[in-house]
């Protein structure tokens, strides 16, 4: 650690350090920083099917599928809400299973097969769990809802699928939809409006449909 | 986030060796820590790999009884394959008690393996951080360090560990697979993986530039209680205070390893010779070096407490 009486020689220390450690390895993210200048914009290719359509693409690489989806497909019911995977707002369904469309870049997706809150039902034909949340009053602002939807049908899906959770009591049973294993597996999906009673209450409609 | 290339590998060899001719390169798979770190530069590649088309996703039978798993085995499935929930308890545990649903949908097991520290210091692009901008200093020592290691650290970093997957993986004296840019590969074992932090703490584990881990393999089932618990500061989706995994036998022998208070799973196996005599005696080896400070102190007893929670589940 450098103290003040030290300031003198930090500057010096640190350029000699970061030249042997670039030496040596190549881990250092900043070290990588600090190599040549910036390289430009890079445009990349790629396909992938969204809520039944096939669309191509041809995006800056650094865009996530979150906003290929917002910006680029105009699919606005994705939300962003923190955009480091934190609230779950930018839930989607890749090949039937939930992700958080922040954290992984649509570059990544080539082939696979996107399902957003758009895809899942029409104001005139609600998917079972859209219809549910309507019913439970399972939403205050709505900004969460379209995530919190596509995390639930992803959940119950978990659940049929046998996959256990951390409240689970035995490993090597078949989970059920107790209120306790839908509200742990729904902890990536945060309401700052705390509508949660009811969200639980609308997911646990439809696992008791299903059953 | 800085702009960078981007390609698809077709073999691990391949990755291996693009990884080591291009500078500044990163693997991508699951791309849930990297990305985070990608969108503050704290992380700046200037090349990405994907190596989410290698054919690395599966679980397979050992000829020892034991088990390999593929590096792209996302964390949801490793949870919840049969073979591991009825074998290795411990780790489908671990993995169920970290990240939410849709993070484990994404993230791989060797992307756990080597996901960074959530130190707030390390966030925090402007404050020094040594381990990501080596020698500019540790504003966690004499900062907020309620979070932080308590054995192990050095004056230079007081980072944690913060995958809970690596502390089963320790318990389970897993080891890790890698293929180097030369083609050649190796296996370590878990406990040579993660490096102390000494005066470089930017630099975390055994792998060289540009080495990929393939698998990571469990060893032949040892029966056994297998116990984790998680103690945190909300019932879910948060990262450990303090953890403890645990594989206890029926006679009293057993293995133990904790999570959040180092710069890696914390094991000493010559504590666990004192498991018959109590979760005090084995912690009081376990961190006979702790080294805390007013914000972290708490974790010696939550340690010992936990520890005798889970000796006390084991044995029922």
């Amino acid at each position: 650690m450098h103290f003040p009486s030290d300031l003198a020689a930090t500057r010096r220390d640190l350029l000699i350090g970061t030249a042997a450690a670039v030496a040596t390895t190549s881990s250092s993210s900043r070290l990588a920083a600090q190599a040549p200048a910036d390289i430009g914009p890079v445009i990349a290719p790629v396909s992938f099917e969204v809520n039944g359509a096939q669309r191509e693409f041809s995006l800056d690489a650094r865009t996530t599928l979150l906003d290929a989806l917002r910006e680029h497909l105009h699919l606005n019911g994705t939300k962003k809400g923190c955009d480091h995977g934190q609230c779950g707002a930018c839930t989607v369904l890749v090949d039937g299973r939930r992700i958080n469309s922040c954290l992984t870049l649509a570059v990544m997706h080539q082939g696979q097969r996107v399902t957003t809150i758009e895809g899942l039902g029409t104001p005139d034909n609600l998917h079972p769990m859209q219809a549910a949340f309507v019913k439970h009053d399972g939403f205050q602002c709505g900004y969460c809802t379209p995530g919190q939807i596509c995390s639930a049908v992803g959940v119950l899906d978990e659940i049929k699928a046998g996959v256990p959770s951390h409240v689970s009591a035995d490993l090597t049973a078949t989970p059920e939809g107790s209120e306790a294993e839908i509200r742990e597996r729904m902890s990536g999906n945060i309401c700052r409006c705390g509508a949660y009673s009811n969200i639980v209450d609308a997911i646990t409609d439809v696992s008791g449909r299903k059953a | 986030m800085k702009s960078f290339t981007y390609e698809r590998a077709s073999t691990p060899a391949e990755a291996a060796s693009a990884a080591a001719r291009n500078t500044g390169t990163r693997f991508i798979a699951g791309g849930t820590n990297l990305l985070d770190l990608m969108k503050l530069e704290i992380e700046t590649p200037r090349h990405l790999i994907d190596v989410n088309s290698l054919a690395l996703d599966t679980i397979e039978p050992l000829p020892d009884g034991g088990l390999r798993i593929g590096a792209l085995v996302r964390n949801t499935d490793l949870a919840a394959d049969a073979r591991i929930r009825r074998d290795y308890g411990v780790l489908s545990r671990a993995l169920l008690a970290g990240a939410s649903g849709q993070l484990r949908n994404k993230a791989t097991t060797a992307g756990n393996l080597l996901q960074r520290t959530r130190c707030p210091y390390f966030y925090d692009t402007n404050q020094p951080c040594n381990k990501r901008q080596p020698g500019s200093g540790c504003s966690a020592l004499g900062g907020f360090s309620r979070s932080l290691a308590i054995v192990g650290a050095s004056d230079a970093c007081i980072a944690t560990h913060p995958s809970d997957m690596a502390v089963a993986m320790r318990v389970l004296d897993a080891q890790v697979e890698t293929v180097r840019p030369d083609g050649t590969t190796r296996r370590l074992p878990i406990a040579q993986f993660y490096r102390a932090p000494g005066d470089t703490p930017q630099l975390e584990t055994a792998l060289a530039p540009g080495e990929l881990i393939t698998a990571v393999t469990l060893p032949k089932p040892v029966g056994g209680m297998h116990v984790y618990r998680k103690v945190r500061d909300r019932a879910s989706y948060a990262f450990a205070l303090i953890s403890v995994g645990a594989i206890v036998q029926r006679d009293g022998s057993g293995r133990v390893a904790l999570g959040g208070v180092a710069h890696k799973p914390w094991r000493i196996e010559a504590a666990e010779a004192q498991l018959p005599k109590g979760a005090r005696a084995v912690t009081e080896r376990l961190l006979a070096n702790a080294k805390t400070t007013d914000d972290n102190a708490f974790k010696l007893p939550l340690v010992e407490r936990t520890l005798a929670a889970v000796l006390v589940e084991a044995r029922a």
